[in-house]
């Protein structure tokens, strides 16, 4: 066992865990943060990407001590304090950006470190960076849509 | 995943010594800990080395740029020191897997698990880098020996490299579509010791094309290239395209690098 001490969603963290916890299961089994999905368990899929230390990352593909000390937040994180959602969630509500809904969670968090990072990011760019997150309903075109809505609100 | 035990020393020594009693270490982990889940690889102890804060950063150095070992994909990509001094290795970074890996992968972590189809270790080999570790200096063209072969030791780890900045260079690669691995990829390279050329996704390693090389020297332009033929057989083939395929795409991809490398 070993501690891991970092800040989730705002709020300092202390965790006795195994030292094969990967950081998704930390958030999921000790934290009981269950937005972020785990999906394919092998770093492929994106639907467990939460944003560490400013970048988004697979949390499947990264063990929860690597993480000692990061500012790590999830899909739980980011709506404002009051509930309003996030720009990305409320575009991705009003686009239909989402079927299944199971990669949602992963789309958002990555797309709100895309934009966090270009801001002006073309359509084109939208896909390059979406990349390392699979909808298995292929619903990307709503998705992207979704991107460019809260692309145009955040910028407003 | 397996049981195994996790060290996170905050000094090389530390971790040169857990190292040479064993330890496996880990970089940003992207390769090593998805082989460690299929149990292609199963070590009893991990060493993370991201405590250690002097293996990261970017500095230039004279005529050279030094990234240390532990500078993330992302961090050379949007580096404005690394694009002004050698774009093509900027671009090569912001290229890698995706933007997720980018920002955990590191240089250090790709260059020794030199995957024979990784980006990195084909900037290396064509820029002439000097890799400087916890023991010595290693060039690039002593460092990488073949599949997943490097000169390290075991206890042996990479600190920092060192790029001597090009006149003109530029990489591009074939991605295989779902990846991003090069199923070939071409770095060129006018350096002030003559043209380097590195080609990476031939299956056996990274390695070195003497008759691009040659052809450039004399000019250095897409069309002193296309003729320039690939002997498939020294290349392997996969599910994702032939050695004659491949054979063929170093050619093209390396007119192309000499395109973008002219401008």
């Amino acid at each position: 066992m070993m501690k891991v001490e970092l800040n989730v969603n705002g709020k300092p963290v202390t965790a006795d865990v195994p030292e094969n916890t990967l950081l998704v299961h930390l958030l999921r089994e000790h934290l009981r943060l269950t937005g972020t999905h785990v999906g394919c368990d092998t770093a492929q899929c994106g639907a467990c990407t939460v944003i560490a230390n400013g970048r988004s990352i697979k949390s499947c593909n990264v063990l929860a001590a690597q993480m000692q000390g990061a500012q790590i937040t999830t899909i739980e994180g980011v709506a404002a304090a009051d509930g309003t959602p996030h720009p990305l969630q409320a575009a991705f509500n009003d686009c239909h950006g989402l079927q299944c809904g199971y990669c949602t969670p992963g789309m958002v968090m990555s797309a709100i470190d895309l934009l966090a990072h270009n801001k002006n990011a073309s359509q084109a760019e939208i896909r390059e960076q979406l990349e390392g997150n699979f909808c298995r309903c292929t619903g990307y075109q709503n998705i992207v849509k979704a991107v460019q809505q809260a692309q145009k609100t955040m910028t407003a | 995943m397996y049981a195994f035990t996790f060290e996170r020393p905050a000094t090389l020594a530390d971790a040169a010594k857990l190292a040479k009693a064993g330890g496996k270490l880990l970089a940003g982990g992207q390769t090593l800990l998805a082989s460690m889940k299929l149990r292609l690889a199963a070590p009893e102890q991990l060493i993370d080395l991201g405590g250690i804060r002097e293996l990261a950063g970017i500095r230039k150095e004279g005529n050279r740029l030094v990234i240390g070992a532990m500078t993330r994909h992302a961090d050379v990509a949007e580096s404005k020191e690394v694009q002004t001094a050698i774009p093509a290795l900027a671009e090569l970074a912001a290229r890698i897997g995706d933007k997720q890996v980018r920002a955990m992968g590191t240089l250090g972590g790709s260059l020794a698990n030199n995957d024979p189809a990784a980006d990195y270790p084909a900037a290396a080999l064509a820029l002439g880098a000097t890799l400087v570790t916890t023991q010595r200096e290693i060039t690039a063209d002593d460092f990488f020996q073949g599949l997943f072969v490097t000169a390290l030791n075991e206890s042996e780890l990479i600190t920092a490299v060192r790029w001597p900045i090009p006149k003109r260079a530029a990489y591009i690669k074939f991605p295989q579509p779902a990846s991003r691995f090069a199923l070939i990829g071409v770095f060129v390279a006018q350096t002030d010791g003559g043209v380097r050329v590195a080609v990476t996704g031939g299956g056996n390693g990274v390695f070195r094309h003497a008759e691009l090389e040659r052809a450039l020297d004399k000019s250095f332009t897409p069309a002193a290239v296309a003729d320039v033929k690939t002997d498939a057989s020294e290349l392997n083939g996969d599910l994702h395209g032939s050695a004659e395929y491949r054979a063929h795409l170093i050619g093209v991809m390396a007119q192309r690098a000499v395109a973008k490398a002219v401008g």
